[in-house]
């Protein structure tokens, strides 16, 4: 018990401590790298609290795939400063006055302490919906995959739409009708395309696991597609052909087709059992599994997308040997 | 640590015994390999010997906490998982390692000789 105890007051206190460090760094790249720490540990955090699917999918979104956005808008920012002709570090921002310090200080201290106390307050032993909800996710081993199994689908289906808007924004932002973006690769390397034949099919692989793991054990949709989008982003990085085998109407399609499954299915359901994404029984597997797999491939390509995307579409980066340009279009 | 269940009998109980003592040493010597390679990663100077230190970490002190639980699995196929997770992890650092070399060595030649090209 006190092992536990210990474990969690070390857990609490480093992510303290990194969140302190990582908001006082003004190095952004220092900042991208504790951010990713910061995640990992929150991960472990997690699993502390008996959630290992949000673990997991902290692992992969606050660690992995945010970490690899975060570094690759540095390189750009710092890219873009030097064709600016900026040399140097980014200007400082300016210093508040102490008596603003302190007030925000002030007010963080207090709505913290206003939720600390809330929680104190909380009565120990509520009947409330405890038991319906036990009764629902009996045969479920992990609580919190339980509920996110049960309870949880409108939540998915709004995050699907908030990539997909994601997505949009991003071409809206950069005036683009398609994802094109110029190769950013290094030259054809045999140990790189060596290890991403071995290890794209793979994580595919994995990706499928976890999707049909997810049905009772930590897993699912999220979990699956990040590591798709972690495929789509190795081939596009290491110049692999496959990432150009699909038409660019063929990637909308791949965004588009999880959220479109939801809204499926939502007006199926309403249809037949009045009440929305009340699955009858007979279906109820078969709905959810379809639903899921098309969810696990739309956040795949959403998270391809969204790091594609944000690259340059004319190859303005010097390679090494001069090589041929190409601008593989998703 | 959670309480076992022992089952009853004379040679089971040692089994187990042997096999908790084999964890404790193979996560120790993982352990060992981990806080070095750390050790190495924060205090050697350049990018190629950090990353001499950070494989041996990788590669051998995973390697041997997955042994230490293997001891603990519970059955064949959790203990071929866990050296599937091994392997994979071997083939990426290895690969990853090689990849941060190459660009280390590129742009150390780079920076000895700016307008060579």
């Amino acid at each position: 018990m006190t092992a536990d105890l210990v474990l969690d007051l070390l857990l609490v206190v480093s992510l303290l401590l990194l969140a302190w460090l990582l908001l006082r760094s003004e190095d952004f790249l220092r900042t991208a790298v504790l951010f990713i720490a910061f995640g990992l540990f929150m991960a472990i955090a997690w699993v502390r609290l008996l959630a290992p699917d949000i673990a997991l999918a902290e692992a992969a979104i606050g660690a992995g795939i945010t970490g690899v956005l975060l570094m690759d808008a540095i390189r750009h920012m710092e890219w873009e400063r030097q064709q600016r002709g900026e040399d140097g570090p980014e200007h400082p921002p300016p210093k508040r006055p102490l008596a603003v310090r302190g007030g925000i200080l002030a007010a963080a201290l207090a709505a913290g302490g206003l939720l600390v106390a809330g929680v104190w307050q909380l009565p120990g032993q509520r009947p409330g919906l405890a038991g319906a909800v036990s009764d629902r996710t009996e045969e479920l081993e992990h609580p919190v995959t339980a509920v996110l199994v049960v309870f949880r689908s409108i939540d998915t289906w709004l995050e699907l739409g908030i990539l997909m808007l994601a997505v949009i924004g991003l071409l809206a932002a950069r005036g683009r009708q398609t994802l094109e973006a110029a190769s950013l690769a290094p030259p054809r390397d045999p140990v790189l395309e060596g290890v991403v034949r071995v290890l794209a099919p793979l994580a595919i692989l994995v990706a499928g696991y976890l999707l049909w793991l997810g049905t009772w054990a930590p897993g699912g949709a999220f979990q699956s597609g990040v590591i798709l989008g972690a495929v789509g982003m190795l081939l596009w990085l290491s110049d692999h052909r496959s990432i150009e085998a699909l038409p660019v109407w063929g990637w909308k399609l791949l965004i588009v087709v999880g959220f479109a499954t939801f809204t499926a299915a939502a007006a199926i359901t309403l249809l037949l059992s009045g009440a929305m994404l009340e699955y009858p029984p007979d279906w109820m597997l078969a709905m959810i599994k379809s639903i899921e797999l098309a969810a696990a491939i739309s956040i795949g390509a959403c998270f391809t997308a969204l790091f594609v995307g944000q690259h340059p579409a004319q190859q303005r980066l010097q390679t090494d040997d001069g090589k041929q340009e190409r601008h593989p279009r998703l | 640590m959670q309480p076992v269940a022992y089952a009853s009998g004379f040679p089971i109980l040692l089994f187990e015994t042997a096999a908790h003592a084999a964890t404790l040493l193979f996560a120790s010597a993982g352990l060992f390999f981990f806080i070095a390679g750390t050790v190495g990663l924060l205090r050697f100077p350049n990018t190629l010997v950090r990353l001499h230190a950070i494989t041996k970490a990788d590669n051998l002190g995973l390697g041997l906490i997955v042994l230490a639980l293997l001891f603990q699995s519970e059955s064949l196929w959790g203990g071929g998982k866990l050296l599937l997770i091994w392997l994979v992890a071997l083939l990426v650092s290895s690969n990853a390692c090689f990849l941060i070399g190459r660009w280390t060595l590129r742009h150390r030649q780079q920076e000895e000789a700016p307008h060579d090209r």
